[in-house]
C-alpha cells in the first residue's frame, strides 16, 4: 500500500487525510511545522528560497523519515515560483538520497489528462460512483466547516470577556469536525459549532477592524505567520483574512476547469493599480485591500514571505492604495528569523495608530456636526 | 521629440532593436547614462528595500532620464516566446514605478505580449507608430532596419564577441574556457557585474555567455526539465547550462545572480545539483549593491587557478 503524505497547511490535513484514506492509501499525517521542521528546511533549501518552500521542504523530510513513500502536492502554472516548487524539491530530496514518488496535481484547466492520471495513482480501492460522491461530499463539507469555525473565531476573539475562551472553543470545534464519521454528523456539528461560539461571554463594542492580505501559504498556516490572527484578536482587533482554502480551491480548481477567472471582484478592484496578473497573490492583495476599505475597515496588514516576488510588487503599490482609501498599512515580511515578540510590539503600535486615527476621525465628525448645528 | 530608454533590465537584451526602431521612426533617442554609484543611490532611494538590485537600478535610470526627455519608455514584458513569461517584477514594473517614483508623469508604458511571435511584434510596432502619427511606410522601414540590426547583434555573439561590452572577438587559444551564465542585465552592466567578464578575459579566459550559444541548441535542451520554467531569461540560462553539461566544451560554469532574486533560487539550485552529476566545476556569484571588488577578484582568481591545475593534471594523466 502506498504511504502518502502532503504539505501541512492550516487544518486542511483533516479532510485530506479522510480523502486519501478513503481511496485506499495509508496516510502519514504531516506534523504541524515546528522549529525542527524549519531548521531542516533552511538547511537543505537554497538561501533565497521563499519561506513556504522551506517549511514545505522541512515537512517532506519529516514525513519521509516517518516512512512516507509518496508525496502529493499541488502544482501551478506560474508565473510565480510555487508551480515549480515540486520540481526542485524532488531534486533536492532525491539528491539527499530519499526514495519516493512525487505526485503533482496541476490545476485542471490545462492538464486535465495529467490530473486524472495522477489522481488514478492515488486510488487503490475499487469504489463505486456513489462512494466517490459521498467521500467527496464529506471531505468538502469538512473543509467548509473548518473554514467557518476559523472565521467565527476571528469574529469572536476581540469580543471575548475571558482571554482564551475563543481559542479553546476553536480547538474544540476542530476536534469535533475531525471526529465526524458521516455526512449527517457534520450537519449536527455545524449547529453545535454555532452554539459553542454563541456561548462565549462577549463584550459589546466596535473593535478596530483589520484586513489581512498576502501570500496564501503564510496566510493559511498559522505557525508560519506566528499566529498573527490570534495575537491581533487578543489585542481586541477584529481580523478578517482575504483567503480561505475552500474558496481558493473553488476559484483555482473548479473555475479553472471552465476557464472562469476566479476572484473577479478583487481583480477588478486592483485594475487601476495593478494592470497585469503576475502570479502568486500580489494582485489579489491589492484588490482585496480596496474591498476591505469599501467595507469600512481601519487598516491592512500584508503578510509576505521574505523575497516573495509578487508581494514585493504589491508592496510597492499598497502604500499608495491604502493612503487613497484612508487605511492604515503595515507590511510584515516573514522568514525563519522573524521573532514573535518583535512582531507583537509592531502590532501593538499599529493598533494604537489605528485607534488614534479613528478617534481623530470621530472628533472631526462631531465637530463638523456641531458646526452645522451652530449655523 | 525625445524618447528616453532606461539603460536597465530588458534594454541589455534588446537594445539594438529598440534604438534603431525609434531612431528610424524619427525620434531623438536618449539612453540613460551608464550605471554609476549615483544612479544606484537614486534607485535605492525610491525602490522598496526588498527589491532586487536590477529593479532598483531601473528606478535609478528612470530618475536619471525623466527630466530631460518627453517620454520614458517603460516596457511591460509579458511574453516574447510562447513557452514562457517573465519574472513577476517585469510584469508589474510600470505599476511599481508609478507608485514609487514621485512625480513621474511622462511614463510611456508599452505592453509587449508576443504570443504569436513575429506577427505580434510587427503589429505592436505599427500600433506604436500610429500612436505617434508616423506613416506606415516609415514605420515598416524602421521595423525592418530594427530587425536587421538585432540580427547583426546576435550574429556578433555567435562569432565570439560580446557587443554590449564592446568586445569584438576573443583569442581562440585561451587555456581556459569558462561559461558565465546569468541574465543580460546582470552580465552586461559593467557596474553591477563589477566588470566580471572583462576581468576573466584579462586572466586569459575565453568567456561564453548564454547569448553566444546557438538558439537551436538551447531549444533542444528544453525537454530536459520535467517542467519548463516560467521565465524567458531563466530558461535561456538553464538551457545553456544543459547544453554545456552535455557537450562538455567548457571547463567550468560561473552563475551570476542578484541578491534576493526570486527565480534564481530555483535556477541556481537546479544547476548546482546537475553540475555535480556532470562533474562540472560550478561557482555561484551573488551580487548586490554592496559587493566589493576585492572579494570578487579573489574568488575569481581562486576558481580560475583551480581549473588550471585541474586541467594540467588531466593533461599530464593523458600524456
Ligand atoms: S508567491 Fe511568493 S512565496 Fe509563493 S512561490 Fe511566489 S515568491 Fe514564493
Ligand atoms: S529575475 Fe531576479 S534579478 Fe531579475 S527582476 Fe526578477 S527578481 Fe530581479
Amino acid at each position: 500500500m502506498r504511504k502518502v503524505s502532503f504539505p501541512y497547511m492550516g487544518t486542511s490535513y483533516i479532510p485530506f487525510e479522510r480523502l486519501l484514506t478513503a481511496f485506499g492509501n495509508e496516510v502519514v499525517v504531516p506534523p504541524r511545522p515546528t522549529e525542527e521542521t524549519i531548521s531542516y528546511g533552511t538547511k537543505y533549501a537554497p538561501e533565497f528560497a521563499c519561506y513556504p518552500f522551506k517549511i514545505v521542504l522541512g515537512t517532506y523530510i519529516q514525513v519521509l523519515e516517518a516512512g512516507a513513500d509518496t508525496l502529493v502536492s499541488s502544482g501551478g502554472v506560474g508565473p510565480c515560483r510555487a508551480g515549480l516548487y515540486t520540481t526542485l524539491q524532488e531534486k533536492i530530496l532525491k539528491d539527499l538520497g530519499y526514495e519516493f514518488e512525487m505526485i503533482t496535481l496541476e490545476p485542471p484547466g490545462r492538464h486535465l489528462r495529467d490530473l486524472i492520471d495522477n489522481i488514478k495513482k492515488l486510488i487503490n480501492d475499487r469504489l463505486s460512483l456513489k462512494d466517490y460522491i459521498s467521500i467527496g461530499r464529506f471531505a468538502w463539507k469538512q473543509l467548509v466547516l473548518l473554514d467557518k469555525a476559523e472565521r467565527l473565531s476571528h469574529k469572536m476573539r476581540p469580543l471575548e470577556v475571558k482571554r482564551g475562551d475563543t481559542t479553546q472553543t476553536y480547538k474544540k470545534c476542530v476536534e469535533l469536525i475531525a471526529g465526524a464519521k458521516k455526512y449527517s454528523d457534520l450537519r449536527e456539528i455545524e449547529r453545535e459549532v454555532e452554539l459553542l461560539y454563541d456561548a462565549i461571554e462577549k463584550k459589546d463594542y466596535d473593535p478596530i477592524k483589520i484586513g489581512i492580505v498576502g501570500e496564501i501559504y503564510v496566510l493559511l498556516e498559522p505557525s508560519s505567520n506566528l499566529e498573527i490572527e490570534e495575537m491581533l484578536g487578543e489585542l481586541g482587533v477584529y481580523v478578517e483574512r482575504s483567503m480561505f482554502l475552500s474558496e481558493y480551491t473553488i476559484s483555482n480548481a473548479v473555475m479553472d476547469l471552465f476557464h472562469i477567472a476566479g476572484d473577479r471582484d478583487a481583480k477588478k478592484m486592483a485594475a487601476p493599480y495593478f494592470k497585469e496578473m503576475c502570479g502568486g497573490h500580489g494582485r489579489e492583495s491589492v484588490g482585496n485591500s480596496v474591498l476591505f476599505a469599501k467595507r469600512g475597515f481601519d487598516g491592512i496588514i500584508q503578510l509576505s514571505p521574505f523575497t516573495c516576488i509578487p508581494e514585493i510588487v504589491a508592496k510597492s503599490i499598497l502604500p499608495k492604495v491604502c493612503k487613497e482609501h484612508g487605511l492604515g498599512f503595515l507590511t510584515i515580511s516573514l522568514d525563519e528569523q522573524t521573532g514573535k515578540e518583535g512582531l507583537r510590539t509592531r502590532l501593538e503600535a499599529f493598533v494604537d495608530l489605528l485607534m488614534a486615527k479613528r478617534k481623530k476621525a470621530e472628533s472631526f465628525r462631531v465637530k463638523s456636526q456641531y458646526v452645522k448645528e451652530m449655523a | 521629440m525625445k524618447i528616453g530608454i532606461p539603460r536597465a533590465l530588458a534594454y541589455y537584451a534588446y537594445y539594438p532593436f529598440l534604438e534603431t526602431f525609434f531612431e528610424k521612426l524619427g525620434f531623438d533617442v536618449v539612453v540613460s547614462d551608464k550605471t554609476t554609484k549615483e544612479i544606484m543611490d537614486l534607485g535605492i532611494e525610491d525602490a522598496i528595500t526588498d527589491a532586487c538590485v536590477p529593479i532598483k537600478l531601473f528606478h535609478g535610470h528612470v530618475r536619471n532620464l525623466k527630466d530631460r526627455v518627453d517620454y520614458v519608455l517603460v516596457p511591460r514584458l509579458v511574453k516574447i516566446k510562447h513557452d514562457a513569461t517573465f519574472c513577476p517584477k517585469f510584469l508589474g514594473l510600470p505599476d511599481m514605478l508609478s507608485c514609487s517614483i514621485p512625480q513621474f508623469k511622462n511614463m510611456l508604458e508599452v505592453r509587449v505580449d508576443l504570443k504569436r511571435g513575429r506577427l505580434d511584434l510587427f503589429m505592436l510596432c505599427m500600433k506604436f507608430a500610429k500612436k505617434f502619427k508616423k506613416s506606415f511606410f516609415k514605420a515598416y522601414n524602421a521595423y525592418l532596419k530594427a530587425l536587421l540590426s538585432f540580427k547583426n547583434y546576435t550574429h556578433q555573439f555567435l562569432q565570439g564577441g560580446i557587443p554590449p561590452l564592446g568586445i569584438v572577438g576573443q583569442k581562440k587559444n585561451s587555456p581556459i574556457c569558462l561559461a558565465v551564465l546569468g541574465y543580460p542585465y546582470m552580465l552586461y552592466d559593467p557596474y553591477l557585474s563589477l566588470d566580471l567578464i572583462k576581468k576573466l578575459i584579462n586572466m586569459g579566459v575565453y568567456v561564453v555567455t548564454p547569448e553566444m550559444l546557438r538558439e537551436k541548441d538551447k531549444q533542444k535542451q528544453a525537454s530536459k526539465l520535467k517542467k519548463t520554467l516560467f521565465w524567458t531569461f531563466s530558461n535561456e540560462v538553464i538551457r545553456s547550462a544543459y547544453c554545456l553539461f552535455e557537450n562538455q566544451n567548457v571547463d567550468g560554469i560561473i552563475h551570476v545572480t542578484a541578491f534576493g532574486c526570486g527565480p534564481d533560487f530555483i535556477v541556481d539550485k537546479l544547476m548546482e545539483i546537475d553540475a555535480k552529476k556532470y562533474e562540472m566545476p560550478y561557482l555561484t556569484i551573488t551580487l548586490d549593491e554592496q559587493t566589493g571588488q576585492e572579494g570578487l577578484n579573489t574568488r575569481l582568481e581562486a576558481f580560475v587557478d583551480m581549473l588550471k591545475i585541474k586541467k594540467a593534471k588531466k593533461e599530464a594523466a593523458m600524456a
